[in-house]
């Protein structure tokens, strides 16, 4: 820790990026990690564990195919419950890239650059993962195109009134901008990469993926134009997709569920559980791959104010949830607040509470904020909170929902929990492969940062 | 540094991009007119029975009314198949050494039912009732297609749920009034042939259509538990 301390105390703690740096050592340093550096023992030990919670996964899905959701604790009237929390949970995750990249971009936050790329990958795979578990909920997975509205002869489309349906549209538009967005924003470094590669094989694929990049004026005219119209096209998605994800529950009638907070306090929530992702990739990465001139202290700062804004705001959530089911006089909601405070799965609420609401606060104090290990176990304990959070909207408000005669218990089997670690692994095998062969920090963004550098000094001078 | 591509690579990289989506649009073509076609929906095909009874025949030249054989038809929601005894109302009369007749009386004498082949048969998982059809003015062609000049009975309808939505969203297009449900050569009113229905000439289908699902009280129905039960 003392190596973090003194980063604190020097006079550059508050640049984005250390002085130093010339375009020329940008380029060489992030490319370097892709093209000279190799695969080293600890990638592959990484990897090993990822690709093995992967293997995981697939185990646990083909059993599941096998046999069927009852492989699962899910029954009525919890028919919802890991599933559908690991969704949530994870297109929460990638709420922050989104907004990092477009939201951030349009308002020309500087300090986005050099963490737009590997937030951006983590919102593709956090969706990737997401977008799984509706399917495999599903009881017959094979089917699940009759969610799209695609002309057939039953003359047949999806319920358009639900908001099942609409998740489908949100989700996967999400991933197509998402997408597209990332894709666009690396052309120019797969060419750099294809330009520095010296082996034929990475020549051959960078060259094949960067389109025939050459950076000629008009290349760089189209580049902005894109990258603009989809930042503009991606930042209402930073809004809508976890709206349109709060609705499933939103409109329906389970205590818990029905409540008009519910699209903004899943925005804030989402984008709180992103940053603290953000925040558990970033602070290794950062370490292992020397990147602390790049991502400096500033950023875990700026991340770290994020997290407390959106977090205060998810607070505010639960308080109203709680004065509202008191203030509203119905027994209903009255009892389900009641319930999940003192009910069979308490110990998960005040978890919740504590994991989002109490040691969060801790990020008021700047010494937290820049203390990178600190900072890192803060986003690992919002991370389990968000989980908890969704658990506790899903499973505790249907366990007990109105008539006595139809309550029931939650227990997740092996199976749940295969599949919860397994999305972990599917996520972090894409991003080891990620952070392997692709810059995870964006070579032309942070050009551009060190030439306005550049130039913001020698006006100074 | 040499190039990595050669020169090629740029037209083929135009090219396979305008491949991508013709070939897709092409996919998609042909896919549903595959589903559409004869050969998948078996419409217009023939099939052997174990005596070639000939609709064109029995109701085309004879005019046997169709409820003579389908018995049930405006009572259930099968139309009913007609026992040998029915073949044999007339055939113990008539052609009664015709050797194409030959299943016929062997069925009468050892007292085993003829196996008729299906033409339309829906799955399990459809509730389908002939009796509320024919009494709300569906009449029989308007399914089972021109069945008076069929030889072999072939099927008229896809059977597929688009098809039976065809009717169940807009059913004025297709009534017709009770009396003229089981006439074979039926026409859809029209200036050339009006039909005429409670002494008033219709020349307009929907016009009739609407006037007689007021009258006899049909509904749009399409929910999914209307034949999904």
């Amino acid at each position: 820790m003392d190596s973090e301390g003194t980063e604190t105390t020097t006079q550059t703690q508050d640049k984005l990026i250390q002085p130093g740096h010339t375009m020329a050592t940008v380029t060489d340093k992030i490319s370097s990690i892709v093209l000279t550096r190799g695969t080293t023992m600890g990638w592959v030990g990484g990897f090993a564990v990822a690709f093995a919670l992967f293997v995981l996964l697939n185990v646990a899905m083909g059993y599941l195919f096998f046999v069927g959701v009852g492989i699962w604790g899910i029954n009525i009237p919890v028919a919802w419950a890991f599933a559908i929390t690991n969704f949530v949970w994870w297109i929460g995750i990638g709420h922050a890239g989104t907004l990092i990249s477009a939201f951030l971009l349009i308002m020309h936050q500087k300090w986005r650059t050099s963490i737009n790329r590997f937030a951006e990958a983590m919102t593709i795979f956090a969706v990737a993962c997401a977008g799984m578990f509706p399917l495999l909920h599903m009881g017959r997975p094979w089917l699940f195109y009759y969610l799209l509205p695609y002309p057939n002869v039953m003359w047949l489309w999806p319920q358009f009134r639900s908001p099942l349906v609409w998740d489908v549209f949100a989700v996967s538009t999400y991933l197509t901008v998402s997408l597209l967005f990332w894709y666009i924003g690396l052309l120019p470094d797969l060419a750099t990469l294809r330009d520095r590669a010296k082996k034929k094989v990475s020549q051959v694929l960078y060259g094949f993926f960067s389109l025939g990049w050459r950076g000629s004026a008009s290349h760089w005219t189209r580049y902005e134009t894109a990258s603009i119209l989809l930042a503009g096209l991606a930042t209402p998605l930073v809004v809508s997709v976890h709206t349109v994800v709060s609705f499933d529950f939103a409109i329906a009638l389970v205590p818990g569920w029905h409540s008009t907070i519910f699209p903004p306090y899943f925005v804030a929530g989402a984008i709180y559980s992103g940053f603290a992702m953000v925040l558990t990739l970033a602070i290794p990465l950062r370490k292992w791959y020397r990147l602390e001139d790049m991502v400096t202290v500033k950023h875990l700062d700026i991340m770290g104010k994020v997290m407390l804004a959106t977090g205060v705001i998810v607070a505010y959530g639960y308080i109203m949830e709680t004065f509202m089911a008191f203030y509203s006089g119905n027994g209903f909601d009255r009892y389900m607040i009641m319930n999940r405070m003192v009910g069979p799965y308490t110990y998960v609420y005040w978890t919740l509470i504590t994991c989002n609401i109490v040691i969060p606060q801790a990020l008021w104090w700047k010494k937290v904020r820049r203390n990178p290990l600190f900072l890192f176990l803060v986003s690992i304990v919002i991370n389990i909170g968000m989980w908890l959070e969704r658990f506790v909207i899903i499973v505790v408000s249907l366990h007990r929902e109105y008539n006595p005669s139809y309550w029931g218990m939650f227990y997740p089997t092996r199976w749940d929990w295969a599949v919860l670690f397994g999305s972990m692994g599917l996520f972090l095998t894409l991003f080891y492969l990620f952070i392997r062969f692709l810059p995870m920090i964006s070579i032309v963004e942070m050009r551009a940062l060190v030439h306005k550098t550049e130039k913001k000094e020698e006006a100074a001078a | 540094m040499p190039q990595v591509f050669h020169r090629s690579a740029n037209l083929i990289a135009r090219v396979s991009i305008i491949a991508v989506v013709v070939l897709i649009g092409v996919l998609t073509y042909a896919l549903y007119q595959i589903e559409e076609s004869a050969w998948y929906t078996n419409i217009g095909e023939a099939r052997p029975q174990p005596v070639p009874f000939s609709h064109r025949h029995h109701v085309g030249e004879l005019g046997i009314d169709c409820r003579y054989c389908h018995t049930s038809v405006e009572k259930s929601a099968f139309a009913g198949l007609p026992p040998t005894e029915t073949c044999m109302s007339c055939h113990s009369q008539i052609w009664t050494n015709a050797a194409m007749l030959e299943p016929v009386r062997a069925s009468y004498r050892d007292n085993v039912s003829i196996s008729w082949v299906r033409v339309n048969a829906l799955p399990q998982f459809v509730y389908f009732d002939h009796s509320i059809h024919v009494r709300m003015g569906v009449g029989c062609t308007t399914c089972h297609g021109p069945i008076a000049s069929m030889p072999l009975t072939y099927r008229y309808g896809t059977l597929y749920m688009s098809w039976c939505l065809n009717c169940h969203r807009q059913p004025s297009k297709f009534l017709r009034p009770r009396s003229e449900v089981f006439d074979p050569y039926y026409q859809p009113p029209s200036a050339v042939h009006p039909v005429t229905y409670r002494e008033v000439k219709y020349t307009d289908q929907l016009a009739l259509g609407r006037q007689l699902m007021k009258d006899y009280k049909v509904y749009s129905l399409t929910d999914c538990d209307t034949c999904h039960r």
